[in-house]
């Protein structure tokens, strides 16, 4: 470079003074390092921002608002009870009567009226009705009701309804607020830890407090079950094939070039797949983990085969002559030598391309998973496969998309758990990797 | 479930096989077993294979072939005129299947005597009413073409399916005694086992070029089917979006225009993230970073590529949304009306992709040998000169492979769309307007209520047809551009 030559020929500096050219070139080298460092920090940015609004949106679905009353129910009362015409009515006349005999124990003296008990609780005389005919021997002993507040109260209470956003809907009232932090003064409405949502069903519309993943969890889990059982042989099969036995001729190639290429089709296609081919093709039942495990077998495929194929190539070649030296054929040296030492990688990548499989959305949107209310489990093993389900991100999607502001709390809490079970599967993953990597 | 039981049959009768003629060969052989060609478990193993496999294979395909036969029966039954004008054969036949389910129903539940339900005639009995109260789906009044071609179709399936189980049987017994006749010392069993499962493993191999298959002719059917009701130049080159919503009727405009306007302003949008941010901590990570700091943010980063999509989408659509708006919605700049924007999707899309393009560019610059590095240090370059004049220079083709892959990444998303980009399509340039994407129509017109075969749906599959052809182009284009870069090295 001819001009680089005329622009360094009058260096007059010495080495060790740094001229203004130096100074300039090693601001640029400085400036250009702190880019590639903020890059990087802002990238783990994102990552914090993200954690931490999953945790903090996501953890308030763990808990629920529930008011303890203790009830007792005198044969009297049962009897008068059930000789009205409005039965539950009755019992929550006698409820009331018993809440606000509490309150009074307390020292607390509220109005109200049994409009906004139902507000507050739903309908209670029907729970408690419910309880006393299938438990007739504990009528006159005390009992307590531990019932959950509606999903406004509860939102009062973990701050997502403030005093300022109340509108006085049939839904509550801002007069219903001073009842609730009366009873919560008074230890009544306390907070607890929300089984439900781990072990309920979903619920319907209007009902967010009621709603749990544990169903889906199910359905995902049978999804999985068809993955792994599908996925794992055929995937290890087609990569002892091609790595092993494979001729160098056009169908090979054809078959490395479909891999390669399906590993990169938008996952949606997959689910256009599913529709055509499972449910209008096929017939098999819409909404069935049957059908999201074929689907979902199909997209993890490629994952399966590059990872198992990596690790059929990482057994060293003397393995394989020392076995074919002793008589061995080649089938007997890859299924007892080759395919045993090659297992933990393949196991590592089985369960990472589980962990994709699982966390996948939009493929289940095609074939049905959503719209489907999941509201009990399955009854068997077989019903588990073929009735309708919702999967863990199809059940999130779902309640993301619903209009209630409470079903998003409960959508960040089914993410909570989604994230847990796959930090699981690859922390196994990691450890498979780390105890039995083998370099030759 | 009869169809577990003869499949536990066939295995079964597979495993007797493997027994008899294992216990065959070496009665046959006497006391030495030297005299064997094989090891007496392949004897056994090849009988079982030419029991099982033959059997099963027969009984897949006759599953698959049932179906097509009877509906084509069952079809021709049904006159033209018990389809109404509103209808179609294809909604018939699917209320003749949910009448033969509710048949079923009634007899299991003791409802209904077998004989009654196939001699049933519609002008005797409410038929309707009976099935409803067995607790059967039925969504209109059954009359006589439809509950005969319903009671059809159950004596067909019954009948189809008692066939299916002898002839299988009859397969896996046959397979089974061939094995066992041709069971001798010098049978060379390890050889045909051994050919058998050579062949499972080349259809295991084979099944991805089903899928590719499968994938390409339900585009492709559905496809054409949609253009036969819809002219294809309106839906190239339309620039209105805006489907009927009843289901049925000729007002839909389905122009694409306005949804890969949606879809490439979106993935641009995450490409001016994830590019930058992602070549940069490539460019760190591999030049300047020391061993600990690399240990600990590369996997951090790629943390990001591990979390589901729906994770992003709902981060999309509940917290970077109302976050946007709160600095460029009305009260703020007064931009953007709700938190549902292209801005939206795309930042956090582009987040989503930072891993993908700093792990990708980061092999490539790695693959970039060290001799071209030292050759620039020995010319007294500083090290920031060697990665811009240098590495980037050569690892530019591989670069451009990776930003191809994550904007075919990109074009594909579905989620983030679907909870982040918004409903409306428009072609619009303000980045804070809401926008729709192929994909998330794909979603929202094939998860309505609407019939299959109206170009309503129908438009749902070349929608797909048009993406998958985008991202098999840019793939295939990024595939070879990488390989093209790395053979130059090599």
């Amino acid at each position: 470079m001819t001009d680089a030559s005329m622009d360094s020929a009058p260096v007059k500096g010495r080495l060790t003074t740094v001229d203004a050219r130096t100074r300039k070139r090693n601001a640029a080298e400085k400036r250009f390092k702190a880019y590639g460092l903020v890059a990087i920090l802002i990238g783990l940015f994102f990552l914090v921002v993200l954690a931490v609004s999953i945790l903090r949106s996501g953890l308030p679905a763990f808990t629920q608002a529930e008011v303890q009353v203790e009830f007792t129910l005198t044969q009297e009362e049962f009897d008068a009870a059930e000789s009205q015409m409005l039965k539950t009515r009755a019992y929550e006349d006698l409820f009331i009567a018993a809440l606000q005999g509490q309150l009074e124990e307390r020292g607390l003296e509220v109005a109200f009226d049994p409009a906004a008990i139902e507000r507050l609780l739903g309908k209670t005389g029907g729970t408690i009705r419910e309880f006393f005919l299938e438990n007739p021997d504990r009528i006159g002993t005390p009992v307590t009701f531990d019932l959950a507040a509606s999903s406004r109260v509860d939102g009062y209470f973990k701050g997502r309804v403030t005093r300022d956003t109340v509108v006085d809907s049939r839904f509550l009232m801002v007069s219903d607020l001073d009842l609730v932090d009366a009873l919560a003064d008074a230890g009544i409405i306390t907070s607890s830890f929300n089984w439900n949502f781990i072990t309920g069903s979903d619920s319907g519309v209007d009902n967010p407090g009621g709603a749990g993943i544990g169903v889906s969890v199910i359905g995902s889990f049978f999804m999985m079950l068809v993955v792994l059982a599908l996925s794992l042989p055929i995937g290890v099969a087609a990569s002892i094939y091609l790595e092993e036995f494979a001729p160098q001729n056009w169908f090979t190639d054809l078959i490395e070039v479909n891999i390669s290429n399906l590993a990169a089709v938008p996952s949606i296609v997959f689910g256009i797949l599913g529709l055509a081919v499972f449910i209008q093709f096929m017939h098999l039942p819409q909404s069935a983990p049957l059908v999201g495990g074929l689907v979902l077998t199909l997209m993890t495929l490629p994952t399966i085969i590059i990872s198992t194929r990596a690790s059929l190539k990482s057994v060293p070649p003397s393995i394989r002559e020392a076995a074919l030296g002793v008589g061995a054929s080649k089938m007997q040296t890859v299924f007892h030598h080759v395919l045993p030492l090659a297992a933990p990688g393949i196991l590592t990548g089985t369960i990472i391309g589980l962990a994709q499989a699982l966390g996948e959305t939009a493929p289940l949107l095609l074939i049905g998973m959503v719209g489907f209310i999941a509201r009990a489990y399955p009854e068997g093993v077989v019903s588990g496969f073929i009735d309708p389900n919702s999967a863990m991100p199809a059940q999130i999607y779902t309640w993301a998309a619903r209009a209630d502001a409470g079903f998003y709390e409960k959508a960040w809490g089914g993410i909570i758990i989604l994230l847990i079970f796959l930090l699981t599967m690859n922390i196994i993953a990691i450890i498979l990797r780390r105890r039995f990597e083998r370099r030759w | 479930m009869p169809l577990l039981w003869l499949f536990l049959i066939v295995l079964a009768i597979a495993a007797t096989a493997f027994v008899l003629s294992r216990s065959r060969v070496l009665a046959m052989s006497g006391q030495d077993r030297r005299t064997l060609h094989s090891l007496p478990n392949y004897y056994g193993s090849n009988a079982a294979m030419k029991s099982a496999i033959p059997a099963l294979l027969v009984l897949v395909i006759w599953l698959l072939a049932q179906p097509f036969y009877v509906n084509n029966a069952v079809s021709g039954m049904i006159p033209d005129s018990a389809i109404a004008d509103s209808s179609s054969r294809g909604l018939v036949l699917a209320e003749v299947r949910r009448a033969a389910d509710g048949l079923d129903l009634a007899v299991a539940r003791g409802e209904m005597s077998e004989d009654e339900a196939r001699n049933l005639r519609t002008d005797f009995t409410d038929v309707t009413t009976r099935l409803e109260n067995a607790g059967a789906i039925v969504t209109s009044q059954i009359t006589q073409p439809i509950l005969r071609a319903a009671q059809r179709f159950r004596v067909m399936n019954t009948i189809g399916s008692q066939i299916m189980a002898v002839v299988v049987l009859l397969i896996a017994l046959a397979g089974a005694f061939w094995a066992f006749r041709e069971t001798d010392p010098v049978f060379r069993a390890r050889n045909t086992v051994e050919q058998g499962i050579r062949a499972l493993l080349i259809a295991a191999a084979s099944i991805a070029i089903l899928t590719t298959l499968g994938i390409v002719l339900s585009l492709v059917f559905n496809t054409i089917e949609f253009f036969r009701l819809y002219p294809a130049s309106e839906f190239f080159f339309g620039t209105n979006w805006a489907p009927s919503f009843s289901g049925r009727g000729g007002a839909s405009d389905l122009g694409i225009l306005p949804l890969l306007w949606g879809t490439f302003y979106i993935s641009i949008v995450a490409l001016i993230v994830a590019v930058p941010i992602g070549l940069f901590a490539a460019i760190y990570l591999s030049e300047y970073a020391s061993p600990r700091v690399r240990a600990f943010a590369k996997p951090m980063l790629e943390v990001l590529a591990g979390i589901p999509t729906i994770v992003y989408g709902l981060f999309a659509l509940l917290t970077v949304g109302p976050l946007l708006v709160e600095v460029f919605g009305d009260d703020g700049l007064g931009w953007m009306q709700s938190g549902t924007a292209v801005m939206t999707a795309g930042l956090v899309m582009g987040i989503m992709l930072i891993p993908f393009v700093s792990s990708l560019s980061d092999d490539i610059i790695n693959a970039v040998p060290q001799s071209m590095r030292d050759g620039s240090y020995g010319l007294g370059a500083t090290q920031s000169e060697t990665i811009r004049q240098v590495v980037l220079p050569a690892a530019l083709p591989g670069i451009v492979g990776a930003i191809l892959l994550a904007a075919s990444r990109a074009i594909g998303e579905t989620m983030i769309v679907v909870l982040g980009a918004g409903a409306a399509a428009r072609l619009s340039l303000n980045p804070f307007e809401a926008m729709t994407t192929v994909t998330a129509k794909i979603v929202s017109q094939l998860t309505g209520d609407s019939d299959f075969a109206s170009p309503e749906a129908l438009v749902a599959f070349a929608l797909g047809m048009t993406l998958f052809v985008i991202t098999l182009g840019l793939n295939i284009f990024a595939l070879y551009i990488v390989r093209k870069y790395r053979e130059q090295y090599e």
